[in-house]
């Protein structure tokens, strides 16, 4: 997903001479060629991620279209007051892309595991949130934030992997489904989505007519459509790489409760920290409940069925 | 009178009606931002993007602010007479949602990373307009100062000009006991900034020596503006407790009666 978003960025500024990168030294072998097309327009701010959001304040606030780029975790954490006192208060067209998405950087450890950067982004108002679920619709989504006049956080996967059936759909407040049972609704966070369909099929080969909602873009809130989805099924399971509290198993639960939805709730997510657990992303997975036999379980326990 | 004099007549007046501190710091930056609205400044539309950008970083001294653009005819008086009133917009910090305010601030050491982007952005966009941020001293302790700092000089941002106001104090002492940042110059200078120290009391010279910075080539640019804390008034000048304290209507009609002799 990193490669095609960095592709798709580089011709975004080949037509629009408003962006700018930004780049917290990080993201060798991914903007070389956006560096050599455009030297003036990028910029390795080094390794100081408030000042780059800083920097991007002013830049977007005399009609540049900066792009600040870091890992999700550096993006996200390290400047958070920064991200509020800026481009929010200011409401400014600042993008932050975070590359990582959960647990992606696996063999580098807790420090580079985005679990709560879609927490954060949420709890402020006024920044669009876009975690895409696979490359083609990174490009999608990169196109249609772009003219946002506000911030957008987007949270970047680095797997190449295409999900199966998405095609590239992407909509700002609309979730993406796949399959339409009407006993289960897996709703998947932005790179989970694979395992969810994974998890899905273990349902229907154990009898559960399931349906998976792809959420991609959590503000604008994709509500009225998961109120939809939520409403034809019987469980709702809940799957992010992220911590269990202010990502999407929160945000279901707030449409549960405030759409009146009749539909039982279990979240699949990151409880503890994960602290000295470092592997594979699907190693990481497997070992914190994220994998598709664990979630087809969880959802069979909640059936009753397991 | 002077700019700087009116400034902090308003200072003390506005800061009495309002019941609010802050009045030192307000008042050392006072003959700061008469150079700054009194002459260096441009007169173009408040929302014309080649106009110069100006970042009151150490937001806290927003009164003196206020004042100076009232006083220049940037702002309506009759929205200072709301100053901290409920539902006013001018507050103990300024937002940019205020005429003549281009940047929100209050949390200390955001000021000149995003002036240093504005800068940038000139530079990206050949516009000869410059970015000027106000700090304090003890802004300094953050460390996001010294990340933009770096920056800007490594960028060689020429148009950036940075104005310190070194009164030597902050919430709960003097800067040297809390968290000594001297020798200030030699630390600038050290990250690859043109130093120029001045009595940051002397408007003209403050004006002169801005006007004589080159800021189309070479490195950013900092006035160390060495003042006051509270000056003008004598019971609060160099006295911590009055980052905080309020006036009451005796003290209020002293400082007046000495800011008018």
């Amino acid at each position: 997903m990193r490669a095609a978003f960095a592709s798709a960025l580089t011709r975004l500024a080949e037509e629009d001479e408003r962006v700018v990168l930004l780049t917290g030294d990080l993201g060798f072998m991914v903007w070389e060629p956006f560096a050599e097309r455009f030297p003036d327009r990028f910029l390795n701010v080094g390794v100081a991620e408030q000042n780059m959001i800083g920097l991007a304040t002013g830049l977007a606030e005399a009609g540049l279209r900066p792009y600040c780029y870091s890992i999700a975790t550096f993006a996200s954490l390290r400047p958070y007051e920064f991200v509020r006192n800026g481009p929010i208060l200011h409401q400014l067209p600042v993008r932050i892309v975070g590359v990582g998405a959960g647990l992606d950087y696996g063999h580098n450890g807790v420090t580079h595991y985005a679990l709560e950067d879609v927490a954060v982004m949420r709890a402020q108002p006024d920044i669009s949130i876009v975690a895409p679920a696979d490359p083609d619709q990174a490009v999608a989504a990169l196109r249609e934030v772009h003219e946002l006049p506000g911030p957008t956080y987007l949270r970047i996967g680095k797997e190449p992997g295409v999900v199966p059936g998405l095609e590239g759909r992407f909509r700002l407040g609309g979730i993406e489904t796949i399959g339409d049972g009407g006993d289960a609704v897996v709703v998947a966070l932005g790179t989970m989505a694979r395992d969810a369909i994974r998890a899905a099929e273990l349902l229907r080969e154990s009898g559960v007519d399931t349906t998976v909602a792809i959420v991609s873009s959590v503000r604008p809130s994709p509500a009225e459509e998961l109120s939809d989805v939520l409403q034809r099924a019987d469980l709702a399971v809940t799957v992010e790489a992220h911590y269990v509290d202010g990502g999407i198993g929160s945000l279901v639960a707030e449409v549960i409760a405030e759409h009146g939805v009749d539909c039982r709730l279990v979240r699949c997510g990151i409880r503890e920290m994960p602290r000295g657990l470092t592997g594979s992303p699907d190693y990481l997975k497997g070992r914190l409940g994220l994998d598709a036999e664990s979630i087809a379980d969880a959802a069979l326990r909640a059936l009753e069925r397991a | 009178m002077s700019l700087g004099r009116e400034i902090r007549m308003q200072i003390v007046d506005r800061s009495m009606h309002a019941r609010v501190g802050h009045i030192g710091s307000a008042l050392s930056v006072a003959d700061m931002l008469a150079a700054l609205y009194g002459d260096v400044l441009g007169r173009e539309e408040p929302q014309g993007v080649d106009r110069d950008r100006m970042v009151l970083s150490k937001g806290h001294a927003a009164l003196a602010l206020y004042a100076a653009l009232v006083a220049t005819e940037r702002l309506d008086t009759s929205a200072l007479d709301r100053y901290c009133a409920d539902g006013s917009m001018l507050g103990v910090h300024p937002e940019h949602v205020v005429d003549g305010i281009d940047f929100s601030t209050g949390s200390l050491g955001q000021g000149l990373p995003v002036a240093a982007g504005a800068a940038l952005a000139a530079r990206l966009q050949r516009s000869a307009r410059r970015a000027f941020v106000l700090m304090s001293d003890a802004e300094c302790n953050e460390g996001s100062v010294w990340e933009a700092a770096m920056f800007a000089s490594h960028h060689r941002l020429a148009n950036l000009i940075a104005l310190i106001d070194v009164n030597g104090q902050q919430a709960l002492g003097y800067t040297r006991d809390v968290l000594d940042c001297e020798p200030l110059a030699e630390r600038w200078r050290a990250f690859g900034w043109d130093v120029h120290e001045v009595d940051g009391h002397d408007a003209e010279a403050i004006s002169a020596t801005i006007h004589a910075l080159d800021v189309e080539h070479g490195p950013p640019h900092l006035l160390l503006c060495r003042t006051t804390f509270g000056k003008g008034v004598s019971f609060m000048e160099s006295r911590i407790e009055w980052h905080y304290l309020p006036l009451d209507a005796e003290q209020h009609a002293r400082a007046l009666a000495e800011l008018r002799a």
